[in-house]
């Protein structure tokens, strides 16, 4: 197999607060928060991953991470057999035009003073992509009607669209450097359940045609699984499983994967199924838990998951999940039950 | 403001022109912008509106009251000063003096800060570091005490009057920008403008400046008057532009000696510093309501 478009290893970034003076003489210690902890996936070029967990479990983090948007505390990041992680400003900016985000807040990653014409354009611009100002409103123009707006809306400020035709500009100022890799921040959220599927169908058509790379960030379940063809799954700024999206929906191992999806909402012909549900709230990450991080909230936990931490093992072809109890094979919703 | 809903502009204007639309419906913020600007006129075009030579002397006018009064005439409405010189266009030359020293500080100094303030909060670390001790150490001087002691150093005159109003002007516009840039910065369209692979000046200069130009104009507006008030104060202790110049300041001050016998001497450029300063702070206030968007109903 040929080397995957986009390869992470020990990925790790560290918040640290810095603490008063008054704070600094009386010895207090500097404040550390793990937002992304140890994390290592690979990209395969033209697929999709799936990166899906509960809101502050870091999956923005880590997508933001890999573009160095924030710079990485530990780990590497190769894009295309090229170390980005250490690469000098001038070769990063090179590399900013191979790998892009489209975020969640199609009302706040949109400058307001500036019309459509210039925020598209403006990768065009910072990478002379184009010659002169005719190409680039030429080549403006073409990304703005593959993405479903029209020419006539180039000279208008942000304000006067709405949110879904926002969401459809930041695709476009994404897409109109052609990068290969795309790092979705939760596209969709943000939007109206009836926008959602218009931007999701886009998403997918403009992958197909332009042959892109996705990293998807999502907490919907759903959306997720109608795209992804793996996913990753993250829990207190690890990945505690990832595999192929079938295995993961329908046979997920690791306890906080089977929990997410028995809380996903199915048409079923008879009842039976049983909402796990977790007790408690996600644990501060300032101060997060011993062992494996999720024993807190396991109802399977034991005394070995409390002091020791799982490292991750094999459970199928590119199926991986971190748990002790892996090796029992248990179904979460029947150990509750019984 | 009943009848605004018929002008209110519709959406496709630019969010400046919205402001405009909104700034006008204000009559007070709006009748002080028109006063302001015949301030502005007057200097210009002081040599084609002022009835007689400011500087021509009369002895035989000396303390000539205003028109309306006993002893005085038409000629000279708003009388004359212990030289005889005409109040009237002592005060429409003078306006000159004030409008210059006034804009071209607070230009000066809005620039120097808008760079300072957008680099210490975008960068911030050392360069933060460095430019907000410096501000803070400005700030703990008296202004007017600062301005005289550089005035004493440098000698008299107009630059020198711009030169020591910019020294310490140029913080408070610094801190305004710094501020807003905090804020700014932390948006989700200017890290988008980062992944784009745009430079840090790119960002301060495209992304973030315009995004924050409201609260400056708004603040120079009001300072703009300060800094003619200090102006004023320089010239009136003999530390700004050297007569026979006409300065509002100095005209104050030398009337204070008449002020049993002649009052008008003090007062009418007094009533031009007090008309001016106002009306550009009630300008700024409408300035800052109208930029605001949360005083649009």
């Amino acid at each position: 197999m040929a080397e995957p478009l986009l390869s992470v290893t020990g990925l790790t970034k560290v918040y640290r607060g810095t603490p008063s003076i008054v704070g600094r003489l009386m010895g207090r210690p500097t404040l550390e928060v793990k937002a992304v902890s140890d994390v290592s996936l690979s990209v395969e070029r033209g697929e999709i991953l799936g990166l899906i967990g509960e809101s502050g479990c870091g999956k923005s983090t880590l997508g933001r991470t890999i573009l160095r948007l924030h710079e990485p505390t530990r780990g590497g990041i190769r894009f295309d057999g090229i170390d980005v992680s250490s690469l000098p400003p001038h070769e990063m900016k090179a590399m900013r035009r191979r790998m892009q985000i489209i975020f969640q807040d199609p009302y706040a990653s949109l400058n307001p003073r500036r019309t459509v014409a210039d925020i598209v354009g403006l990768p065009l611009r910072l990478h002379g992509l184009a010659r002169g100002k005719a190409e680039t409103r030429d080549m403006v123009a073409a990304i703005i009607e593959k993405v479903g707006l029209k020419t006539a809306h180039l000279d208008r400020y942000p304000h006067q669209f709405s949110g879904g035709q926002r969401q459809r500009i930041g695709i476009a100022r994404a897409l109109v450097s052609r990068p290969e890799f795309i790092v979705c921040d939760e596209p969709v959220s943000a939007l109206d359940v009836s926008i959602q599927a218009q931007i999701i169908e886009l998403l997918s058509d403009l992958k197909r045609d332009m042959g892109l790379t996705y990293l998807f960030i999502s907490h919907d379940i759903s959306v997720i699984g109608y795209l992804s063809d793996r996913v990753a799954v993250m829990y207190l700024g690890e990945v505690v499983e990832i595999g192929p999206v079938q295995a993961i929906l329908e046979r997920p191992r690791h306890p906080y994967t089977q929990t997410l999806m028995s809380a996903v909402p199915k048409v079923e012909a008879q009842g039976g199924r049983h909402r796990v549900r977790l007790m408690g709230d996600l644990p501060s990450p300032l101060d997060p838990p011993s062992g494996c991080k999720f024993h807190t909230r396991c109802p399977l936990a034991t005394d070995l998951c409390r002091s020791q931490s799982p490292t991750s093992q094999t459970l199928g072809i590119g199926h991986h999940a971190s748990c002790h109890r892996l090796g029992e094979d248990l179904n979460l919703q029947e150990e509750v039950t019984a | 403001m009943s009848d605004a809903a018929v002008t209110r502009p519709t959406p496709s204007q630019s969010l400046l022109l919205r402001n405009l639309a909104v700034f006008a419906e204000n009559r007070l913020a709006a009748g002080s912008a028109i006063l302001v600007l015949i301030f502005v006129a007057l200097a210009l075009f002081a040599p084609l509106i002022a009835p007689q030579d400011p500087n021509a002397t009369d002895l035989f006018r000396r303390l000539q009251p205003p028109a309306w009064q006993a002893g005085g005439d038409w000629a000279h409405v708003l009388g004359c000063d212990a030289l005889g010189r005409d109040i009237l266009s002592r005060i429409i030359y003078g306006s000159r003096v004030s409008m210059l020293v006034g804009a071209t500080v607070v230009f000066i100094a809005t620039s120097i800060g808008i760079l300072a303030g957008l680099a210490a909060g975008y960068l911030g670390g050392w360069v933060d570091t460095i430019i907000s001790r410096t501000v803070d150490i400005l700030l703990g001087f008296p202004y007017l005490i600062f301005a005289i002691g550089l005035m004493a150093m440098m000698g008299a005159g107009l630059g020198n009057i711009i030169l020591a109003l910019v020294y310490k002007e140029w913080v408070i516009p610094c801190r305004v920008v710094r501020a807003e840039t905090l804020a700014t910065r932390e948006q989700e369209y200017v890290e988008a403008a980062r992944a784009l692979g745009a430079s840090n000046r790119h960002i301060m200069l495209r992304e973030i400046l315009p995004n924050i130009l409201s609260p400056v104009i708004v603040v120079s507006t009001i300072r703009m008057a300060n800094v003619i008030i200090l102006e004023a104060s320089l010239s009136f202790l003999g530390l700004g532009v050297q007569p026979p110049t006409a300065s509002w300041g100095a005209m104050v001050a030398d009337g204070r000696a008449f002020i049993m016998q002649a009052w008008w001497v003090s007062t009418f450029p007094g009533l031009a510093i007090l008309l001016l300063v106002l009306a550009l702070n009630v300008a700024s206030q409408g300035l800052r309501d109208a930029f605001d968007p949360r005083f649009h109903e």
